[in-house]
Parts: structure tokens; sequence; C-alpha cells
């Protein structure tokens, strides 16, 4: 089919007759050297940017990047411990404040409860003293009742028998009505 | 012609292979050695591209990359990894090499995908001549690292002694097929999306079958974009197995 | 008639095409199906299929070359 029969000397090439492809452009030899040639221009040019600045270039970038990636996570590493370090100490203060404020509680209520204490052991004996007072008022004025009582009993006494019409001698009514009051 | 089927169905014209055809830039003579053609001109294009992407996208070598610079890191860090992970620590001397021929291939398909234009990496003469720089490459290296010791690649110590010779002979012409699976797969995967999709613009001149056609072509121009990267990517990695087997021959 | 003969070759070579993606798919299903299975594997062996594919569509591409030979250049 693809014959070199067609005179297709006018155009450029026997590969090409009227402006369209005779055969598979592809393996029209007449090209190959002129592909060939460009081709190795291209890949050395493409190889020579590559190789002499790309590709060192974006290695130092990446290295770069990796050590500032590095650099930066020592960093966070160095502010994380500073941080921990800050809580502990913040702890160890907020504890010894609490324990501080222990202390002043527990002492001022030592204080306060042997004040109360001693105000009430104050009371106490104030109270003791007074009723003690009382106590003997009570029995001095029982004392002085008992000592009416009597006399009025002595009269009384007196009287009765000497209307009974005895004759009653002091000293012996004294003494029944001694007997008799304790009895 | 074969696709020329003028005339008898109303006038459709295929040549889905004129877009392959390298002609001079200026003037209209034949096509020497060193004459200017289209070949030329989208060769240069791939080589702005990617001056444009790795030199002057990382020119500012910010810490936090810009967009371009991302790109472009991106691809050093593809590359060097896929060489490191397939080919061997000891591969990394190879990188530039490598990060050259995937560089080239991977704008020179994205650039044949802008319509009109011409794509390089679909004509044998530019595969074939990439293939087989990786197999002298390959070989030479081979026999530099390795010495005679290199031809254990073809002897399969782990095999039964009869069988040896035989599969000697198996992996001495996959080998020598290597550089033809190499350079047919780029050029043949382009080829056919190019092709094709040019086929199916040929069915747009019906006016009945034009809006298939057009969605034929995106959905066509889709798959394209998909493959022209999975194509470099694949002569990329395929050219690190290579090396890997130059660098440590051993099964 | 030799181009006649050469048409249906070509179109019989194109069937190769078809097997190829037959191979490519069992690449690509039986690598989803085992990376389903261990997820956490199958992140590095992406390269593997890649290459696995890459082998099995190169033999699909011999077959579009010879119909692209039948066509155009016999």
């Amino acid at each position: 089919m693809a014959t070199e029969t067609t005179a297709g000397t006018a155009s450029t090439s026997t590969c090409v007759v009227d402006g369209s492809a005779v055969g598979m452009p592809q393996l029209c030899f007449d090209w190959w050297p002129n592909q060939i040639f460009w081709l190795i221009v291209t890949l050395v040019v493409i190889f020579f940017f590559l190789s002499r600045i790309a590709l060192p270039r974006i290695a130092a970038v990446l290295a770069e990047r990796q050590g500032t990636i590095t650099n930066d996570l020592a960093a966070a590493e160095d502010l994380k411990a500073k941080a921990v370090e800050a809580e502990e100490a913040y702890n160890k203060a907020l504890a010894d404040a609490r324990a501080q404020a222990q202390d002043i509680v527990n002492q001022t209520k030592a204080e306060i409860k042997a004040e109360l204490d001693d105000a009430t052991a104050k009371a106490d004996a104030e109270i003791a003293a007074k009723a003690a007072e009382g106590e003997e008022k009570i029995a001095e004025i029982r004392a002085n009742a008992m000592e009416s009582v009597k006399d009025v009993a002595k009269d009384t006494a007196k009287e009765l028998v000497s209307v009974m019409g005895g004759k009653a001698d002091a000293r012996s009514i004294t003494a029944a009505i001694n007997a008799r009051m304790k009895g | 012609m074969a696709t020329e089927a003028q005339g008898e169905e109303g006038g459709l014209v295929f040549h889905p292979m004129d877009q392959f055809i390298v002609k001079p830039l200026f003037g209209d003579g034949p096509v020497g050695l060193f004459t200017i053609t289209n070949v030329t001109l989208w060769m240069a294009l791939t080589v702005v591209a990617v001056v444009l992407l790795m030199v002057l996208g990382t020119s500012k070598r910010s810490t936090i990359p810009g967009r371009m610079q991302s790109v472009g890191e991106l691809a050093y860090g593809f590359i060097y990894k896929m060489v490191e992970d397939v080919a061997g620590k000891d591969a990394v001397g190879f990188f530039p090499y490598i990060m050259t021929l995937f560089m080239f291939i991977v704008f020179a398909n994205f650039l044949g995908l802008i319509p009109m234009s011409f794509t390089t990496t679909s004509h044998f003469a530019v595969t074939v001549l990439l293939a087989l720089l990786v197999f002298v490459t390959v070989t030479v290296v081979g026999f530099v690292k390795n010495g005679a010791g290199f031809l254990g690649l073809f002897w399969v110590s782990s095999a039964p002694l009869a069988l040896r010779p035989i599969l000697a002979v198996i992996e001495i012409i996959s080998y020598f097929v290597r550089p033809v699976s190499h350079s047919i797969r780029l050029a043949g995967n382009l080829m056919a999306g190019h092709a094709v999709i040019k086929v199916f613009a040929g069915f747009a001149a019906i006016a009945v079958v034009s809006p298939v056609s057009v969605l034929a072509i995106t959905a066509m121009y889709g798959l394209e974009v998909l493959v022209s990267f999975i194509q470099a990517y694949v002569f990329t990695i395929l050219t690190c197995v290579y090396l890997k087997d130059a660098l440590h021959p051993s099964h | 008639m030799e181009g006649e003969l050469a048409h249906i070759g070509a179109g019989l070579a194109a069937i190769g095409s078809g097997a190829a993606a037959i191979g490519v798919g069992n690449v690509a299903g039986n690598f989803l199906s085992g990376a389903l299975r261990n997820p956490s594997a199958a992140a590095g062996q992406t390269a593997t299929l890649f290459i696995g594919i890459a082998f099995a569509e190169a033999l699909g591409i011999f077959s579009f070359l010879v119909a692209l030979l039948l066509m155009f250049a016999v």
C-alpha cells in the first residue's frame, strides 16, 4: 500500500503526498536523523539544567526545611519543658500557700479555743463563787429563821405551859424544843 | 490509503496519522539533520516548560514553598523516592539521569495534548533512542559494577540444573526485548490515543453523530491525560527496575 | 486483493488489544481484592501494580502495532 512509487518529489519527503501521510509517519526513516539530533540536544539541555541548577537547589531547600523543622521541634520541646517547669513551680507555690493558710487557721483556732476555755473557766468560777455566796446567805437566813422559830416556839411553849397551870423553867423548855426541832 | 474512505461515505475523510508528520518550520525543503522542524519547536517548548517549573519555579528557595516550588519539590520527591525504593540506595547517583528522562517524557506527553500540537514522544525515533539510552546505560553499568558476574542475571541459580540453559535463553531474549517493549509501549500508547481522538473527530463531520463524537473525544481526552502521566511513570519505574538488575544482578 | 487481506489481518490483530485489556483488568482487579483484604500493605505495592499493568499492556500494544503496520506500512 504505502509505496514509494508515488512521485512525492515536490513535497518535503517521500512519506508525504498531497499534504497527508503515506503509511505511518513514525516509520518514515527520512525524518529519524532530525528527530534523534534534536532529542539529544533536548536531553542534554534538560540534563544540564536539572543536574547543575534545579536538583541541587531543591535538595538544598529540602535539607534546609528539614533543618528548620528539626530546630523548631527542638525549640518547641524546650518551651514545653519550660511550661511544665512553670506549672510545677506554680503548683508548689499553691500547695505552700495552702499549707500556710491551714497553719494560720489551726493556730487561730487554738488561740480562740484557749481564750474561750479561759473565759469559760473564769465564768464558771464566778458562777461557783456567786452560788456559794447565795447558799451561805440562804443558810444564814435559814439559821435566822430557825432561831426565830425557836424563840417563837419557846415563847409559845412557855405560854402554853403557864396557861395549863404548870410552871416551866426556861432551861427544860429550851431543851425540849431543841430536841423537837432536831427530831 | 486505507483510512481515506473518500467519496463513498458522504465525503468522510480520515487522516489520523497526519498529525505525526514532521515538517520544517520555515520553508518547504527536505528534512535534514539540522533542519528546524516542528520536532524542534515542541522539544524546545518541553525544555522551556521543564526550566520554568524546576529552575524558575524554585528560584525563590523559600522554606515555605509557593505553588510552583511545591510542584517542583513534589516531582523531585516522587522520583527520588522511586529511585531509592525500586533501584536501591546505591542508585541515587543515577537520579539526575532518571529525573531528566521523567521530566522530558511527562512534559512532552502533556504538551502533546494541546490541540494542534505535535507529540514528540509518539515517534519511535524518540522513544527508541530513549529506550536504547537506558538499555546501554544498564548494560554498561552492569558490566562495570559486576564484571562477568552480571551474566549471572541470565543464569537462574534457583532453578533445577537441567532447566537453567533453557531459562538462560529465555532470559537473554527477554533482556534484548526490553528496549523494544520499553520504547513501543510509550510511543504506541500516545500514538493510539491521539489517532483514536482524530478518528472520532473525523466522525464529527456527520451532523447527527457529532454530539456523540464530541463526547467521545472529551472522554478520550480525559483518558489521555491519565495515560500521559502513567506512561511517563511506567517508563521511569521500568528504568529503575532495569537499573536494579544492573546493580544487583543476583536473583 | 492483497490490501484487503491486510485489512482483515489488521482487524484480527486488533483482537489482541482486547485480550490485553482483559489482562490489565485481571491485574488491577486482583490488586484491588488483595488491597481490600490488607489495606495497610497496599500502599507499598502500587509500584508493583503499575509494573504489572505495564507488562500486560505492552503485549497489547504490540498487537496494536501489528495492526497499524498492516494498515499503513505493508
